[in-house]
């Protein structure tokens, strides 16, 4: 039977290694199989944090030869097996054990966003022409894995003063909302830190979801901070016109 | 193999910027009969009366600005010349990070401006792809003609899929059903939006295009080749 070397992450925040693995391949075997192999034949205290094994929960996120994935939504064939692959933890937060990360971080940065407040007096009426934008935002999983890739924390640790673009989406989905009444134009500007990012796209390009992040939440959005911080029209507008924006 | 992207990035960029700047301060060989190079576009002082150097220092401010502080290119040059990161997952050598949050990286929220100012140029573009199709007062054709045309169309193309016309047409609205010329609008976005999808692609296109327009008006105007007249 055909086999894969895992060298996956073994240790805590303060010191870890790779260890290697031997398992055995299976068809449409994905990276979560290999691990749980490893859990139940080769190293019972293999710490990996999982669910529901079928992409919708976001809870197996890890690096995968470097590259932040979901494990279960990486098959085992899709992987070059010449070398060891290589399973990390992810690398923008602080491990716990082996594969498990400490994402509490993030859940501090979700309760700074003011939730859905509608206008008063709304209508509740909605056509989907004007749900069509935040309802791409609603496939968020959470898995993080934009977080981790996103250079402003990975590299430059700078999670006291950014957000990250999971909860960039998470913003667009509540500024582009039709019957929200309030600007979060501020907190995304002086608490969420949007200025850090310089739209290097590497969160899109690893969402699960496909949603495009960079292109219509965080582009968007650093154009909302345009229209009420830097475009001296727009404040002309919005004095003759007395509104606060769109 | 992540350096193939960035260094692919470096040398396009770094060949365009060097041979743009050459061209712009060489100051000659930007007409000929009804070509006028997108360089020199609109030609501004071409006698020197009041301008000693070249007409294009005059010109080339507008678009250099808007493709420097433009959402594809940023993500571009920020990875392939900053190495900022050079590539996802790849780590970086710089510490004193500060984004977009700070001069001069600041001045990138000034691209809508860039973007106004893009409809000074495409009306003297589209100017000089018509007049290309005039000769002596008639109607003719040369390869010239055409390459001026396609030209005209990738950079109109390129400014109509820009982020900041998707915010601006549509995209800054809360809710289309309920704002004034909403459904215009939506249809607008929407337009935008399909073009916005290839910004990238539109993007390179239209940077290989303008140079290569330049290229084949110097080098009919230095007399190196012959403009093939088709009609």
């Amino acid at each position: 039977m055909a086999e894969a070397v895992l060298a996956v992450y073994r240790g805590d925040r303060e010191s870890g290694k790779p260890v290697e693995y031997k398992v055995p391949l299976a068809p449409g075997m994905v990276v979560l199989d290999a691990l749980h192999y490893i859990q139940g034949h080769l190293s019972p205290d293999l710490a990996v944090r999982w669910n529901c094994k079928a992409g919708r929960c976001g809870s197996c996120s890890a690096e995968v030869n470097g590259r932040p994935r979901l494990t279960c939504k990486t098959r085992m064939d899709s992987l070059p097996l010449e070398s060891p692959i290589t399973i990390s933890p992810l690398r923008a937060f602080p491990v716990i054990k082996d594969l498990v990360t400490d994402v509490s971080w993030n859940y501090q940065v979700n309760k700074k966003i003011p939730a859905f407040t509608p206008r008063p007096g709304v209508q509740w009426k909605m056509f989907q022409k004007d749900v069509d934008r935040p309802q791409e935002f609603r496939k968020c999983i959470e898995c993080f894995l934009c977080q981790n890739v996103c250079h402003v924390l990975r590299d430059h640790g700078k999670h006291a003063q950014y957000g990250g673009p999971r909860f960039f989406v998470r913003v667009a989905g509540l500024e582009m909302h039709p019957l929200d009444g309030v600007s979060r134009a501020k907190l995304l500007k002086e608490q969420l830190g949007l200025g850090f990012c310089n739209i290097t796209k590497c969160c899109t390009e690893v969402c699960p979801e496909s949603i495009h992040i960079t292109d219509n939440a965080i582009i968007p959005l650093k154009e909302r901070i345009v229209d009420k911080y830097y475009d001296p029209l727009f404040w002309i507008v919005r004095k003759i016109t007395k509104t606060g924006g769109s | 193999m992540w350096w193939i992207q960035p260094l692919a990035v470096f040398i396009g960029l770094g060949l365009f910027a060097i041979y743009a700047t050459l061209r712009a301060f060489q100051g000659h060989f930007y007409e000929w009969g009804p070509y006028l190079s997108p360089f020199y576009s609109p030609l501004i002082d071409p006698e020197h009366h009041w301008w000693p150097l070249s007409p294009a220092i005059l010109v080339l401010g507008g678009p250099l600005g808007f493709r420097a502080t433009c959402y594809y290119y940023r993500k571009a040059y920020y990875r392939a010349f900053f190495l900022d990161p050079p590539a996802c997952g790849v780590g970086e050598l710089r510490h004193n990070y500060s984004g977009e949050t700070k001069f001069p990286l600041i001045l990138q929220n000034i691209h809508r401006y860039f973007f106004y100012a893009s409809f000074l140029y495409l009306p003297s573009l589209w100017h000089d792809a018509v007049k290309g199709f005039i000769w002596n007062g008639h109607f003719g054709m040369g390869i010239g003609s055409l390459v001026l045309l396609i030209d005209a169309a990738l950079l109109t193309t390129y400014t109509l899929s820009c982020h900041s016309c998707r915010h601006l047409v549509g995209g800054n609205l809360d809710c289309f059903s309920c704002a004034k010329f909403g459904g215009t609008r939506l249809g607008l976005w929407r337009r935008v939006t399909a073009l916005n999808e290839r910004h990238m692609l539109i993007a390179w296109t239209s940077l290989f295009w303008v140079a290569s327009t330049d290229l084949y008006v110097m080098l009919v105007a230095a007399g190196n080749i012959r403009d093939l007249r088709l009609f």
